[in-house]
């Protein structure tokens, strides 16, 4: 169906393309759900919808309520979209090194925008968050990193679009940041296929958050479950962004920089432990909200110290 | 039966030639910890398992142990702790084999993600 009553319609089912030419086992095949195409350029559209609606559903949201969420750029611009259409209003805590572009998009969507402190990281942004909402009761925290509206999203659309349009899947590899991916993909794909292994991939957030005083400041998500995990890999901005780089090069794929990470680990898995078989890996989002990075102008060591200051993740 | 005594000859040898060759491998110490090891860096300690590392490096720098060690007696649940880039919870956790060269790298567990 190509033609749709309202562009949230247009969320979720994205295209898987064959990007094996970067595997390092000949035969081991590797495709790429594309969720950079979703309307608000990413993944989070998904969740941002799910997270609403079921809100609604419960009668914890009205018409005229404002909505409050932590979030380095893309569940927010993805809240942003919904909440414009469904008459709410939005304010995000969003950490003040991420890229411009991400600011750009959620001010023109007319989000509310408040920084916290960037070398606390999107720790920094939820404390911030929490803070507010316990001060302001008139505020509808949907909370992505404990709200399990986050993995349902993608245990009932992306897991389900993965395996029908790849019933052959052995390894689906996502990056991590409030494992609503991994969960709900993982649990989905454990519960049809159970012999898929589930792989995530993470950026080294606990080196690149300065602001870190000790380590009962760490940040466990409570929707996240080990169990459905079967590995998990740490990929640095230098990894992250070769891998952004032979995605447009070697692909034609123009993806976002933890797009590249999911690579990275992907093709460290297969080398590590297959010879054969298929893996699916998703790229979060396009390249678009990147592109002052230099993540594919500038000199490789430049964008690497730049990406160890910024939030690209 | 063949089987059973080639098992049984592995087991009497493989240990001992093991033992003879202990590992050295680097630690990478996130910022957040560098201040209970002398404000370094990158640590090179002996061991042929992360958790013989662990001991190691508490050996070195005691004031370490809390960090790395949760009162259960297994890891911190706020570390996470990778063999050349792969968490050791989906590997063999504490027991997992080191080789010469390897890289221990340990992070604090934060919010991270484009969330």
């Amino acid at each position: 169906m190509t033609r749709y009553d309202s562009i949230l319609d247009t969320i979720g089912n994205t295209p898987l393309v064959d990007i094996s030419q970067l595997s390092p086992m000949p035969g081991v095949k590797i495709f790429a759900k594309l969720e950079g195409q979703n309307p608000g350029g990413s993944s989070k559209d998904r969740i941002a919808l799910k997270m609403v609606q079921l809100a609604e559903q419960a009668e914890e949201l009205r018409a005229g309520d404002t909505i409050l969420e932590p979030s380095s750029g893309n569940t927010g611009i993805g809240l942003a979209l919904v909440a414009k259409l469904r008459g709410y209003k939005l304010r995000i805590i969003l950490p003040e090194n991420v890229s411009v572009e991400r600011r750009q998009l959620l001010e023109i969507f007319g989000a509310e925008v408040t920084l916290s402190p960037g070398e606390e990281g999107s720790n920094g942004a939820i404390r911030m968050a929490e803070t507010i909402a316990a001060q302001d009761s008139s505020y509808r925290f949907l909370f992505q990193y404990g709200n399990p509206a986050n993995p349902l999203a993608h245990y009932e659309g992306t897991g389900p679009e993965i395996l029908k349009d790849c019933p052959e899947i052995d390894v689906f590899c996502a990056g991590l940041g409030t494992s609503g991916t991994l969960m709900g993909v993982g649990r989905y794909l454990k519960e049809h296929k159970p012999e898929v292994k589930i792989v995530a991939v993470e950026p080294p957030a606990g080196e690149l958050v300065q602001g870190l005083r000790n380590l009962d400041d760490g940040f466990i998500p409570p929707i996240f479950d080990g169990d459905v995990l079967d590995g998990k890999t740490v990929a640095r901005p230098r990894e992250s962004i070769e891998g952004t780089r032979r995605l447009l090069n070697e692909c034609g794929i123009f993806a976002g920089v933890s797009s590249g990470a999911a690579v990275y680990g992907a093709t460290r898995y297969i080398a590590r432990t297959m010879t054969e078989g298929t893996v699916v890996v998703l790229l979060p989002d396009g390249g678009w909200k990147y592109l002052s990075s230099g993540a594919w102008t500038d000199d490789l060591d430049t964008v690497v110290e730049l990406a160890t200051r910024i939030n690209y993740w | 039966m063949l089987t059973d005594l080639v098992g049984v000859i592995g087991c009497v040898f493989a240990p001992a030639v093991k033992r003879g060759n202990p590992v050295a491998v680097d630690v990478k110490i996130p910022t957040v910890l560098r201040a209970q090891a002398d404000g370094q860096a990158s640590v090179s300690v002996d061991g042929e398992t992360v958790g013989q590392v662990f001991d190691s490096l508490i050996a070195k720098f005691p004031g370490i142990k809390p960090n790395l060690i949760g009162d259960d007696g297994g890891m911190h649940k706020f570390v996470n702790v990778y063999v050349n880039d792969d968490d050791i919870r989906y590997l063999e956790k504490l027991e997992t084999k080191l080789e010469a060269g390897d890289t221990v790298t340990i992070l604090p567990a934060v919010a991270g993600g484009a969330i």
